[in-house]
């Protein structure tokens, strides 16, 4: 039995390292060579090509180069500013770009097409596997070899002293035995041999890995569907509820059903910001954020939590994260006759690490006209040589609130949906700032000025009215950005993972060896054990691991065994001693 | 004197100690070719005319052995069978240039310890919160790798040292012009025990890596010299002749890639993991996260060429080769010049 051609070697694809190399001389050729084939004999043909090893090496490497695109390109999946960005700076390319999926790489057909392929070429190589593999499992080891000689790691040993053939192949069968291999006594011609197989581990390994790649697959394709992903903004003191009306935005998977949504109420209390005070080189760097929330159950009693970066609260089925924060000014307008038609903490996105924010106020009932105003606010104010506001540090130092206030049609009242973030100006008229000559409203918390044309006043309420002259640190509410999720699938995915790290490190790293142990007659009637290995798959430790293994059945090396060729004394018919011998 | 100061002292000492380790490992390179055009011209002499037909004749031998060879795991019985003439096996004892080299790197090595250590306490946790400190422990992590496995492994790899102490040399010295920053807190998205176990691994994974590629490049020189041994074409005597055969450097890459192709899975999962806690969701096809991934299916690539047929050997050398520019490519270009969400390098 030559190593190469071993009729069980395992089933792998015709072009794998071990594989029985078949009748044409090399697998180059014998994808060219074309057969005189039927139909299904083409289709045979054809699969047997899509689940060979090339096929699947060049669909990696072709999965690998795919990938590229989307991290040259932004993408609509995460970042769909950037895509608005890039059609705006390259107005030619884009569209072309778009043409050909490249900002949805990930979802594309052709990124799909290939990894797909890979699948079913992963599909077809696993199943005949896995069946060869279960047939492997149950059968004995293979016979061992008539000349041991030609394999690897193969050494000599004399008889130990005062014991039979036999009796040391026995032992040598029940210390393989110990060590994990699965053992077979044969007796041909008379010589007494032990054949041992280990390290099955190493391909069920193999097909785990393979397997739970699939499963991944599966976990986040259907899983996925089932699950959905919200964001709200919630100012402290306030609270939502986890119904889809509730939300900001919603993105529901494709199978997700919004009945299952529990509605649960979800309150922020409050929101600390810690930001770096003492390091010089890092003065307003942000150091933590903690969300301190309470979460009731419809009907139930209200529990504190806590949201921070990097620790998501999961509650009733959901995964609440905290991904942003800012201010959010409460700003009071007034009618001429001092009536309020307008309170409302609003918040500010923040522009910059110093939290520079920008916010917007509509008016749309109450006064004669609608009025919208665009604000700035800085928790820091500085102004810098320009004249210009900035703001020089995130937390509330000196805080400024400017307003640019405009006068007319706030363009919502045609039901159409729009950002509560942005103000159309297009059919209003500008009062202040910019080029109507008017100085912008500024204000800080607690300050109340009048509106231009005596439309009424406005207020930037100082939600901590207690505080010490000059302290600010409480006098503006803060919002929590929540991202909030559900992902059903995620604890299978983690599962899988699992299982694709457990089979790599087995297939890797438990060696797949046969080794067999023979008592062999020499022709001058002395008997000699003869050890030898044969590798399947990567084995670098083989050979010594033959050698200690002899070395523990039956002594160190010694040259004696080496010598006796030379002696030629041996009585032919002494083997059919051993012939007598049966064993077990 | 703060720790971070003595931090940068060590770094540049470590730095001034590996240059020299560096020039010691290139005289020993220098000195292996003068040896083995000797070894050729004393065999030249010794067997006369014959001598070209004999190394053709082994040479052919070797390039059909390496399959097979490789396949039965028998690496080092190649090396130790090797016949002379076949030209791979001139012998390279105790070069005094080496010994000063490696016991330099071990030094050089020290201080790099020490300059590393002192950074993660003058900052108050593990250094490798930003790409100056990624370089610092990277690199460190290389040395150790280097120095774990000419400790481990049966065959001598020092004349690995020449590419090991020039990359960390480099990008080093990149790291402490280029990348430098003082030691600033962790921003929120960073405090988290992934950051230790995320990027400790990542920078070991990129380690075992890194000494993948420098065996391939050198399997690929071994290779093309076989290959003209084989043909009976002229073959310049170089540093290689000193070296294992390409089978064996093949390997030997064989078997650092896949321990560093492991910790590499494990980056990618414990980075999907951090990425859940910290932007609510595992995977999101940001740019680092794609790059981490290209680096996985390319090694998972080089892995089934060397099992397939016709791709075992330079084909998936090239392979490895590729897969550690990506490796880098991500280290560098993708942290400074694209945008996604792991904005830390702190530049
Ligand atoms: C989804 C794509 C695939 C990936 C990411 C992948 C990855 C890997 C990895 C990492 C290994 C080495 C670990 C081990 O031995 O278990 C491996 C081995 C192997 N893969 Fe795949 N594989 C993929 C698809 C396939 C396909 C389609 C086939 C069949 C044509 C295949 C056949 C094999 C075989 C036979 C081995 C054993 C190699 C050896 O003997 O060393 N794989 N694969």
């Amino acid at each position: 039995m030559s190593p190469r051609s071993d009729p069980d070697a395992l089933s792998r694809p015709d072009d794998h390292i071990d594989a029985p190399q078949r009748d044409a001389p090399s697998s180059d050729e014998a994808s060219v060579s074309q057969p005189k084939l039927g139909f299904v004999g083409w289709l045979r043909f054809a699969w047997r090509q899509l689940t060979s090893m090339r096929t699947a090496l060049l669909l990696l490497l072709l999965l690998a180069i795919a990938a590229v695109p989307g991290s040259l390109v932004p993408q609509r999946s995460s970042d769909p500013n950037g895509v608005t960005q890039y059609f705006a700076d390259n107005p030619g390319l884009a569209p072309v770009l778009d043409r050909f999926q490249m900002f949805d790489v990930y979802t594309s057909a052709w990124f799909s097409a290939v990894y797909l392929l890979l699948f079913v070429s992963l599909i077809g190589c696993v199943i005949p596997r896995t069946k060869h593999h279960f047939d492997a499992l149950r059968a004995r080891p293979p016979r061992t070899p008539v000349r041991l000689s030609r394999l690897a790691g193969f050494t000599e040993r004399p008889l130990p002293t005062g014991e039979t053939p036999d009796a040391a192949i026995d032992r040598a069968a029940a210390e393989l035995k110990r060590a994990g291999y699965r053992v077979e006594r044969y007796d041909l011609r008379g010589e007494a041999s032990v054949s041992a197989e280990r390290g099955y581990l190493r391909e069920t390994g193999n097909l785990v890995f393979h397997t739970a790649l699939l499963g991944v697959l599966v976990a986040v394709g259907i899983g996925g569907g089932f699950g959905f992903s919200g964001q709200r903004v919630v100012v402290e003191g306030q609270s939502f509820v986890n119904t889809l009306a509730a939300y900001d935005s919603f993105n529901p998977g494709r199978f997700f059903d919004d009945g299952t949504l529990d509605p649960y109420k979800l309150s922020l209390e409050e929101l600390d910001a810690v930001y770096e005070t003492r390091n010089q080189e890092a003065i307003g760097q942000p150091i933590d954020f903690t969300a301190h929330v309470s979460v009731q159950a419809k009907g139930g009693e209200s529990t504190p939590g806590v949201v921070k970066v990097n620790q998501p609260l999961r509650v009733h089925g959901t995964d609440v994260y905290l991904l942003g924060n800012g201010y959010a000014p409460t700003i009071t307008v007034r009618d001429p006759e001092g009536e309020v038609v307008f309170t409302d903490a609003v918040p500010f996105l923040p522009q910059d690490a110093n939290l520079t924010s920008i916010g917007v106020v509509k008016v749309p009932d109450g006064l004669e006209e609608q009025l919208g105003m665009v604000g700035f606010f800085y928790p820091t104010q500085e102004t810098l040589d320009s004249g210009a506001f900035t703001s020089n540090y995130p937390d509330l130092v000196y805080p400024v609130l400017t307003l640019n206030v405009y006068q007319g049609d706030l363009g919502i009242d045609g039901g159409e949906p729009t950002s509560v973030y942005t103000l159309d100006p297009s059919s209003m008229e500008q009062l202040t700032g910019g080029a109507t000559g008017v100085e912008s409203i500024e204000l800080m918390p607690g300050e109340t000025v009048e509106l231009p044309n005596g439309l009424g006043s406005v207020t930037f309420e100082n939600v901590d009215p207690d505080a010490a002259e000059g302290d600010y640190s409480h006098s503006v509410s803060r919002f929590a950005s929540f991202d909030i999720h559900d992902d059903p699938s995620q604890g299978w995915v983690l599962v899988f993972a699992v299982l694709i790290i457990a089979g790599l490190l087995v297939s890797l790293f438990v060696p797949r060896r046969r080794m067999w142990v023979k008592a062999v007659r020499r022709r001058d009637g002395a008997v000699v054990l003869e050890y030898a290995g044969l590798a399947r798959g990567e084995d670098p430790g083989l050979e010594e691991a033959v050698a200690s293994f002899a070395t523990a059945h039956a002594g160190a090396s010694t040259d004696a065994a080496a010598a006796a060729p030379a002696s030629e004394t041996a009585p032919p018919g002494e083997s059919a001693d051993d012939r007598a011998n049966p064993s077990t | 004197m703060t720790l971070d100061e003595i931090s940068i002292i060590l770094v540049y000492s470590a730095m001034a100690v590996y240059a020299i380790a560096f020039i010691a490992y290139a005289i020993d390179l220098a000195r292996r070719s003068a040896a083995a055009t000797k070894a050729a011209d004393d065999a030249k002499s010794a067997v006369g005319a014959s001598a070209p037909a004999t190394e053709a004749g082994a040479a052919t031998g070797t390039a059909g052995a390496v399959g097979s060879a490789a396949a039965s795991g028998g690496g080092a019985g190649t090396l130790v069978a090797a016949p002379p003439a076949r030209g791979a096996s001139v012998a390279w004892g105790r070069s005094p240039a080496l010994r000063v080299a490696v016991a330099m790197t071990v030094v050089a090595w020290l201080l790099h310890l020490a300059a590393d250590v002192t950074r993660g306490l003058a900052a108050g946790r593990v250094p490798w919160a930003n790409m100056y400190e990624f370089a610092l422990t990277g690199t460190l992590v290389i040395t150790t790798v280097y120095l774990l496995v000419l400790v481990v492994a049966k065959h001598d790899l020092r004349f690995l040292g020449t590419f090991v102490t020039g990359l960390v040399l480099v990008l080093l010295g990149i790291a402490t012009v280029n990348f430098y920053v003082s030691v600033v807190p962790l921003p929120p998205a960073l405090q988290s025990a992934w950051l230790v176990i995320h990027v400790f691994v990542a920078t070991s994974a990129v380690g075992f890596l890194a000494l993948g590629f420098a065996l391939s490049v050198v399997q690929l020189m071994q290779a093309r010299r076989e290959s003209f041994a084989a043909s009976a074409k002229a073959v310049k005597q170089n540093f290689l002749a000193t070296l294992p055969d390409s089978a064996t450097l093949e390997n030997l890459a064989y078997r650092v890639i896949i321990i560093g192709f492991i910790l590499w899975t494990f980056t990618l999962m414990a980075g999907a993991i951090w990425a859940e806690a910290a932007w609510g969701r595992y995977w999101g096809w940001d740019t680092k996260e794609v790059w981490t991934f290209i680096i996985w299916v390319v090694y998972a690539g080089y892995i089934h060429a060397r099992a397939t047929r016709g791709w075992r050997g330079s084909r998936s050398a090239w392979l490895a080769i590729i897969g550690f520019s990506t490796v880098l490519f991500n280290f560098t270009v993708v942290n400074l010049f694209f945008k996604g969400l792991h904005a830390y390098s702190g530049l």
